[in-house]
């Protein structure tokens, strides 16, 4: 096992087409390292709907995978306008997201729940105007 | 099931992935909203959708899917096909409405298969 591997993203704001990539490049990378399946699809998973949240919601925002031999740590950072209640935003079908991102598949509600269900630990800590961290952990 | 069968059963043309047809696939499902996807699918191998983007094909990398049929005779674009190329993804084409596309898979065995809790 590969301990204490860094992998950084910087996630486009302005392309809600490339979003996401950074998710698949992090799973072609941990299949690679030979994690279990069902650890790179938990991790990959939650990765995803963060960067999308980030794409939808932050104009983008800046991504970091550490990966140590117990755990693997996904942080996405955002300058975005921040969440005002986050209890409200965890709850599964609450979305402020805007129309024209349902016609592409996402803002049902489930991105921060989806996070929390295939992750260990779940943080987020946000300003109003100021941004959002969210930090994840999954156990290996 | 094989992704050949299904092919057949849904008169679907094939965009990508001809080397895969014979591969066998156990369960489906049919949904256009990926964040639904992204929650309650756990292990199924196809994903039968009216949705035409780039996260359809993310989706199913992140799912590990393994072929994605497009419904109501939607196209995708070459860059969705690339995409899916490079992820080793089948993508078939079918003119067949999503609920009858379906159906008529699931009558000729491919269920639903397991449930995310």
């Amino acid at each position: 096992m590969t301990e204490g591997i860094r992998f950084h993203y910087d996630v486009d704001g302005d392309n809600f087409t490339s979003a996401g990539e950074a998710s698949v490049n992090v799973k072609k990378k941990l299949r690679q390292m030979g994690f279990d399946p069902d650890v790179i699809r938990r991790v990959s998973i939650a990765m995803y709907e963060g960067e999308i949240n980030m794409v939808i919601h932050a104009d983008g925002g800046e991504a970091d995978v550490e990966v140590l031999s117990d755990k693997i740590i996904i942080t996405l950072a955002d300058k975005g306008p921040g969440i005002p209640d986050i209890e409200q935003a965890m709850q599964e079908g609450f979305s402020t997201a805007p129309d024209n991102i349902r016609s592409l598949g996402f803002g049902a509600g489930m991105g921060l729940p989806n996070m929390k269900r295939y992750t260990d630990s779940l943080e987020i800590e946000s300003e109003v105007g100021v941004g959002t961290t969210v930090r994840m952990t999954v156990n290996v | 099931m094989t992704i050949r069968e299904i092919c057949d059963l849904l008169g679907a043309k094939v965009l990508c992935g001809e080397d895969k047809l014979e591969n066998e696939v156990h369960s489906a499902c049919g949904c256009d909203m990926m964040s639904d996807v992204l929650a309650y699918v756990k292990d199924q191998a196809v994903l039968l959708t009216g949705l035409v983007n780039p996260q359809v094909v993310r989706t199913a990398v992140m799912m590990d899917m393994r072929c994605i049929v497009f419904v109501r005779g939607k196209m995708p674009n070459e860059d969705i096909l690339e995409l899916a190329c490079e992820a080793g993804i089948a993508v078939l084409s079918t003119d067949e409405r999503l609920y009858v596309a379906c159906g008529k898979l699931y009558c000729s065995g491919l269920r639903g298969g397991g449930v995310a809790e």
